[in-house]
């Protein structure tokens, strides 16, 4: 592949994951309503259009058509050609319709329970990318001490520490995480289900990358540029924060591309099955429990938009790091930490 | 050889012990138990202590524990009390369906993945291109996303039967009838590992194809298509099945997520299952079972990356 394909798929990458997280952080400007808002006229509505061009076929300032339930049982709605409801910017926010009311802006269409799809995966793109990239960074941060420690002291702490990494890699990840969520009530708030996910995620990652940093310090630490800062005074403390650790920081980098999508996915499988957050938090897990009832599957796509973000993330992610096929498999699953 | 395969199986066996031990106790100390989610509050305290005593969940953990101890002791796994069945045969029901889903998905990916990566890393052109584009994008489908879309394309076109294993109206399911509702759950777990195996084996093999070996066989004449095919493949074979290890935990976590989407009645859903219903006996066992598969596959992807490259046999 040559150069210049790398830097655009790279640049794409960035590009895209870039908007994602603007978006997550601008949530509560970007989106046209609260997260858990409902419009209870319009459950189940499709994605709200934006016109420019009137029935008379001139141009104008955008508006929406107002939605009329012509089946309330089958929930299916047609668009109002006679009213045109415009656009407001900057009010409040960066859009929203002029009459929320009767005619929102809904841009993703709406839920089951009428609530706005396009603010939620804005709003639950904050719980599941931040619960990820937390989870990811807590994972490297254990694995890194524990790693640099066996690595670095060797000898009984070596082997009781990877014995001990050992053991959690080779367990089924999903049955464990299922087992661990398995001691705590069912039914928990969203903080405490944002704590304890944390902390299964970072202790099922930390393994794998304290065992890549082991490997990186212990070679490293007999060259000789190690050797001269440790006959020049350097401490131990000095010398592996300082000179050891620094090796590791592309595989560290590299591991995190894998962990952020494994956790992801984790949390999304775990909030499809009802063990996740509870429903009212927007995550992309929760969302996607929408979409487990076959007829909304079928009936109302937009309801997948976050199973598309999903895509969208770890995608950018693959192009961004040109992954190489031997770590691809780390994207399906949180077993790829095994490597 | 012999020695390290015996220290293995050892070790799946204590790894087996502990997580199922393991398992049963957190399972057992969480909030909450089997009556209070069955029975739930409308009954008299006084009813609900009478089946406390009578599942045995009136005792302390650790003499749970223990009884359990003894009991696994002689091959009795105990009762599942969400369906009121002995555990040791409600288990390999399940995880024969999980093993049926996860070897067809191996078998599926194996055998659309390797072609297509030996097709994409020795040519040039649209079609490879074609190939490696849609990997790509495969690559970043984990099986849940997958298994969405391709429940939301069958229920949509009503081409083929989504959830199950095969449709209740019939009397005794037919193996036509079971074979249908398997494509939807094995296709969506196939797809991201076929696309893995391309990827993998595209590189492996346009990696060998420029080393020198290579260039030294078609300088003494043998034919480009001979030489891919019979040479370089060989010696592309090690980095693919080295993969096989790690697709082993691939398969079962995403069959867990597979079976979720499509309701196949697998052993991530009788988990599930006994994990909502406090079903501490279950859950042991279902745990045990999942560690006993992926120390297994390993075990034999191990053993067969041993065959095909001497040098890992260290």
């Amino acid at each position: 592949m040559s150069r210049s394909t790398i830097n655009v798929g790279s640049a794409a990458g960035l590009f895209v994951l870039g908007t994602i997280l603007l978006g997550a952080t601008l949530a509560p400007v970007l989106t046209p309503h609260e997260p858990d808002v409902r419009f209870d006229r319009l459950l189940n509505a499709p994605p709200t259009a934006i016109h420019i061009v009137d029935s008379n076929g001139r141009l104008r300032a955008p508006f929406v058509h107002p939605w009329i339930r012509v089946n309330q049982l089958e929930q299916q709605y047609e668009p109002d050609h006679s009213a045109e409801v415009p656009l407001i910017w900057f009010t409040g926010g960066l859009v929203q319709s002029s009459d929320d009311a009767s005619a929102p802006l809904l841009l993703l269409g709406s839920d089951s329970f009428g609530r706005d799809v396009f603010s939620r995966l804005l709003y639950g793109a904050r719980v599941s990318l931040g619960l990820s990239i937390t989870a990811a960074v807590l994972a490297m941060g254990i694995g890194a001490v524990f790693g640099a420690l066996a690595g670095y002291v060797g000898g009984a702490t070596d082997v009781a520490l990877m014995r001990m990494t050992e053991f959690v890699i080779v367990l089924p990840a999903m049955y464990v995480v299922l087992a661990l969520r398995a001691v705590m009530p069912l039914v928990l708030t969203s903080r405490d289900v944002f704590l304890m996910l944390l902390a299964i995620f970072a202790v099922l990652g930390a393994p794998g990358i304290a065992r890549g940093v082991r490997a990186i310090v212990r070679s490293e630490r007999h060259l000789d540029y190690a050797a001269a800062a440790s006959s020049l005074g350097a401490s131990h403390v000095r010398l592996l924060v300082r000179h050891l650790l620094p090796s590791a920081s592309g595989f560290l980098a590299t591991q995190a591309t894998l962990l952020i999508p494994a956790f992801i996915i984790a949390e999304a499988t775990l909030s499809f099955v009802g063990l996740g957050f509870p429903d009212p938090v927007p995550s992309w897990g929760t969302m996607l429990h929408e979409a487990s009832n076959l007829r909304a599957l079928a009936d109302f796509p937009w309801l997948l938009s976050p199973a598309a973000a999903m895509f969208l993330v770890v995608f950018s992610l693959n192009v961004l790091v040109q992954r190489g096929p031997s770590s691809v498999l780390g994207s399906t699953t949180l077993q790829s930490i095994r490597a | 050889m012999r020695l390290y395969i015996a220290r293995r199986l050892a070790f799946s066996v204590l790894l087996v012990f502990v997580v199922s031990s393991a398992s049963l106790l957190l399972a057992s100390v969480a909030p909450g138990d089997f009556v209070t989610e069955s029975l739930g509050a409308v009954v008299s305290p006084e009813t609900a202590a009478r089946a406390r005593v009578r599942y045995g969940l009136d005792r302390s953990v650790a003499e749970q524990y223990g009884r359990w101890l003894t009991r696994v002791a002689r091959f009795d796994f105990g009762r599942s009390l969400v369906y009121d069945r002995p555990v040791a045969d409600l288990v390999p029901e399940r995880a024969a369906n999980t093993a049926l889903l996860a070897l067809a998905a191996l078998i599926v990916s194996t055998v659309i993945g390797l072609p297509l990566g030996i097709l994409s890393g020795s040519r040039r052109g649209i079609v490879a291109a074609i190939v490696r584009g849609a990997s790509v994008a495969l690559v970043s489908m984990p099986p849940l996303l997958t298994s969405l879309v391709l429940v939301f394309i069958a229920a949509r076109t009503g081409w083929l039967p989504i959830g199950g294993m095969h449709s209740t109206a019939a009397g005794s399911p037919s193996f036509i009838d079971v074979l249908k509702h398997m494509i939807v759950p094995v296709v969506a777990l196939a797809l991201p590992i076929a696309a893995t195996f391309e990827r993998l084996q595209s590189q492996a093999l346009a990696d060998t194809v420029r080393q020198p070996f290579v260039t030294a066989t078609i300088a003494r004449g043998v034919s480009e298509q001979r030489v891919v095919w019979r040479d370089a493949l060989k010696a592309a074979l090690v980095p693919v099945a080295s993969m096989y290890g790690l697709v082993v935990g691939s398969l079962l976590s995403g069959s867990f997520v597979v079976e979720m989407v499509t309701a196949w009645p697998g052993l991530g859903r009788l988990m599930l299952d006994g994990l909502r219903g406090r079903d501490a006996y279950l859950v042991a066992a279902c745990a045990a079972t999942g560690t006993l598969f992926l120390a297994f596959g390993t075990l034999l992807s191990d053993a067969a990356l041993a065959l095909v490259d001497p040098r890992s046999r260290q």
